[in-house]
C-alpha cells in the first residue's frame, strides 16, 4: 500500500517506514494442537518528520502489538522497520538498546507506567542517568525545565506519582519520554484513561510540543474523533490489517470500509453534528 | 517510632495469649511429671504428694498460671522437674543453638532463592524455567523428615560429615579457628536439610513476584529508555517485587524454625527441638510452655523484622501513615 501525500504535502524522507509487518502469536489450546493468531498482517506505512500518524482500531485489532514493534520492544515475525537507514528488525539486542531512547512509548495507564516507589524527580532523571554526562545540578535543572515544558509545577519533584492526578501523571510520563530527546513518540491509547477535559488538555499539549520541538507522533487510539483532531494521516486497522488509510478529512467524509463506519458511529453524540451523518 | 511501639504492644498481647493457651492445653493433656513416680513401688505415696505440693501441682489452674506469671517476671518462667532448674537458663542455651541453625539457613536459602527466582522469571515458560519448576515441585513434595533422614544416611555411608551433634570429641582443646571449622562442619548437614526444605517455596515466590513485575508498564518503559537487562532485573524489578517477598521473609523464619525443631531431633543438634520433645514425653510442664513461648517469640520477632524492613523499603507506607 502506497502512502498518499497528506494535505500539507511531504517531499522529504520518511522518519520511519514499516514494510509488510507480520506478527504471529502461537496460541496454545488444550484440545487443539496449536492455533495461530495473526496480530499484524502485512502492515506497511511511512511516518514523516513533524507529523502525526494516527492508528485507529477496535481493541484486538493489533494496535498495541504495532506500538511494541515500533518502540523496538517486540520484534515482528517478518517484515522491516526502516529507521535512519537501518532495519530495526534485524538489529542485535545491543544496537536495539541504543535505538530505543529515540523511539519513546507512552502507555495508556500512567499510574502503572511510572514506578510507584520513586519520587517525581527520580522518575524524571532516570533516563538522564543513562547518558552519564550530567552532574546532579544539571539533572535537577533539566528535570525542572522538562516539568515546565509539559505544564507541571517544579514543586512536585519531591512527591510520589501516586499523589498526582491522572492528567498530571500522563504529563509526567510525557516529560520523562522527552528527557531522552526522542525523534518519535508512540502514544499507545495515551488519552484513553483520562477524563474528557483532561484529554483535551493533553491533546493540546501534544500539538504544542509538536510545533515547538518538531515532534513526530504515532497516535494509537480507538477514538476516531480525537485521531481526526490530531493527525495528518489516519490508518484504520482491523484484525491485524490496514483496511483504510488517508488524510482525516477523507476518512471522515467518505469512509470506505465497514470498520471505519463503525468507529465513526462510536464517536460520542455531542461531537457528531460536526461530522457527516452516519447511516445506521 | 509509634509504629514500632504499637507493634511491640501487639507482640506482647500475642505472647500472653499463646502462654495462656499453652497452659490450658498442657493441663488438658492427661498425666503429670509425677505419674511415673507414683507407679514406682519404691517411692512412698507421701513423697509423691509432698512433691506435688512443692511443685504446686495440687493447686487449681488459675493459681498455677498466676504463680507462673510471677516467675516470668523474675526471669525464670517456671521450674523444670527433670532438670531441677529454672526454665529460662535451660532454654537460653538451647535457643542459641537453634538460632544459629535457623539464621544461617534463612540467609543461605534467600541468597540462593533470589538469583535463582530472578533467573527463572526472566526465562518464564522456557525450558530452563520449566525444568526448575519441576525440580522445586519435586523438592516440595519430599517431607522434611525424609529429607533429613536421607541426608543423615548419606553422612553415615560416605563418612564425609558427622552424623550428629554440634561438636567433635575434644572440642575444648581446639584453637578458636579450629573450633569454628569444627562447628561449620557439623552445621553442614542440618543447614542443608533446612535450606532444601524451604528453598522450593522461596524460589517459586520470587519467580512469581518478579515475573509479575516484569510485565508492568513502568518496566517496559524502562526497557524503552534503553536500560540494560541486568540493571532492569536487579535495580528495577526486584525492588518493585520486594513487598510480598519481605512478608515472606518473616514467614520463612517461622517455617524454618518449626522445620529446625524436627531436623534438630533427627540430627541430634542440641537446640530447642530435642529439649522440647523430651519435655513433652516426660510431661515436664513448664519446659513445654517455655519452649512454645520461645518459638512464638522467634516467630513474632521474625515478622516484626519483616514489617520493619517493609516500612523501611516501601516509601508508600510512610505516606499512608502520615496522611492519616
Amino acid at each position: 500500500m502506497k502512502v498518499e501525500a497528506s494535505s500539507s504535502g511531504h517531499n522529504m524522507q520518511p522518519l520511519l517506514k514499516a514494510e509488510n509487518l507480520v506478527k504471529r502469536y502461537a496460541k496454545r489450546r488444550l484440545a487443539d494442537a496449536r492455533e495461530e493468531l495473526l496480530a499484524l498482517n502485512a502492515v506497511s506505512f511511512s511516518i514523516f518528520p513533524g507529523t502525526t500518524l494516527a492508528v485507529v482500531g477496535e481493541s484486538g485489532s493489533g494496535k498495541s502489538t504495532l506500538a511494541g514493534c515500533l518502540a523496538c520492544l517486540e520484534s515482528p515475525t517478518t517484515g522491516s522497520i526502516w529507521y535512519e537507514e537501518k532495519d530495526l528488525v534485524k538489529l542485535g539486542e545491543r544496537a536495539r538498546r541504543q535505538v530505543r531512547p529515540q523511539l519513546q512509548l507512552i502507555f495508556q495507564d500512567p499510574a502503572s507506567s511510572l514506578n510507584p516507589r520513586w519520587k517525581v524527580l527520580e522518575i524524571l532523571v532516570e533516563p538522564l542517568i543513562l547518558q552519564r554526562n550530567f552532574n546532579r545540578e544539571e539533572m535537577n535543572q533539566r528535570a525542572n525545565s522538562l516539568l515546565e515544558r509539559v505544564g507541571l509545577s517544579p514543586d512536585i519533584v519531591k512527591r510520589p506519582p501516586t499523589e498526582l492526578s491522572g492528567g498530571q501523571r500522563q504529563r509526567l510520563a510525557i516529560a520523562r519520554a522527552l528527557a531522552l530527546e526522542p525523534k518519535l513518540l508512540i502514544l499507545d491509547e495515551a488519552l484513553s484513561a483520562l477524563d474528557c477535559s483532561v484529554q483535551a488538555q493533553i491533546a493540546n499539549l501534544l500539538m504544542e510540543l509538536q510545533s515547538s520541538l518538531g515532534m513526530t507522533y504515532v497516535f494509537i487510539t480507538h477514538d476516531l474523533a480525537m485521531a481526526a483532531y490530531l493527525a495528518d494521516e489516519i490508518v484504520v486497522m482491523d484484525g491485524g490489517c490496514i483496511v483504510e488509510q488517508g488524510p482525516p478529512e477523507k476518512i471522515l467524509k467518505v469512509p470506505q470500509h465497514e470498520t471505519t463506519r463503525q468507529l465513526l458511529a462510536a464517536v460520542p453524540r455531542i461531537i457528531r453534528p460536526a461530522l457527516p451523518a452516519v447511516e445506521q | 517510632m509509634r509504629y514500632l511501639l504499637r507493634r511491640i504492644g501487639h507482640a506482647f498481647f500475642l505472647l500472653a495469649g499463646v502462654s495462656l493457651l499453652a497452659f490450658l492445653f498442657t493441663a488438658l493433656a492427661p498425666g503429670t511429671y509425677l505419674d511415673e513416680m507414683r507407679l514406682n513401688p519404691q517411692i512412698a505415696p507421701e513423697t509423691v504428694a509432698a512433691l506435688r505440693a512443692q511443685y504446686g501441682l495440687d493447686k487449681p489452674l488459675p493459681v498455677r498460671y498466676a504463680s507462673w506469671l510471677n516467675s516470668v517476671i523474675h526471669g525464670e518462667m517456671g521450674f523444670s522437674f527433670a532438670y531441677n532448674s529454672p526454665v529460662v537458663p535451660l532454654l537460653l542455651a538451647r535457643a542459641r543453638n537453634t538460632l544459629l541453625l535457623t539464621i544461617t539457613a534463612t540467609l543461605l536459602a534467600w541468597a540462593i532463592a533470589l538469583p535463582l527466582g530472578v533467573w527463572s522469571a526472566e526465562r518464564l515458560g522456557q525450558l530452563p524455567d520449566r525444568l526448575l519448576s519441576w525440580g522445586t515441585a519435586a523438592l516440595l513434595v519430599i517431607p522434611d523428615l525424609a529429607l533429613a533422614l536421607g541426608l543423615l544416611l548419606f553422612a553415615v555411608k560416605s563418612g564425609w560429615f558427622p552424623s550428629g551433634g554440634m561438636a567433635s570429641l575434644g572440642f575444648e582443646t581446639l584453637s578458636p579457628l579450629q573450633k569454628l571449622r569444627d562447628l561449620a562442619w557439623h552445621m553442614v548437614l542440618p543447614v542443608t536439610a533446612l535450606v532444601l526444605s524451604s528453598l522450593p517455596l522461596l524460589v517459586r515466590h520470587v519467580r512469581a513476584a518478579v515475573a509479575d513485575v516484569l510485565n508492568a508498564p513502568f518496566l517496559l518503559a524502562a526497557v524503552g529508555h534503553g536500560i540494560q537487562r541486568r540493571t532492569l532485573l536487579y535495580r528495577y524489578a526486584l525492588p518493585a517485587a520486594a513487598n510480598p517477598l519481605i512478608s515472606l521473609f518473616g514467614f520463612s523464619i517461622g517455617v524454618l524454625l518449626s522445620g529446625s525443631l524436627l531436623v534438630e531431633v533427627v540430627m541430634s543438634w542440641p537446640g530447642l527441638g530435642p529439649l522440647l520433645l523430651e519435655a513433652i514425653l516426660a510431661r515436664d510442664l513448664y519446659v513445654v510452655v517455655g519452649g512454645i513461648l520461645f518459638s512464638t517469640l522467634f516467630l513474632v520477632g521474625g515478622n516484626l523484622l519483616a514489617d520493619l524492613l517493609l516500612y523501611w523499603a516501601d516509601p508508600r507506607i510512610h505516606t499512608e501513615s502520615s496522611a492519616r
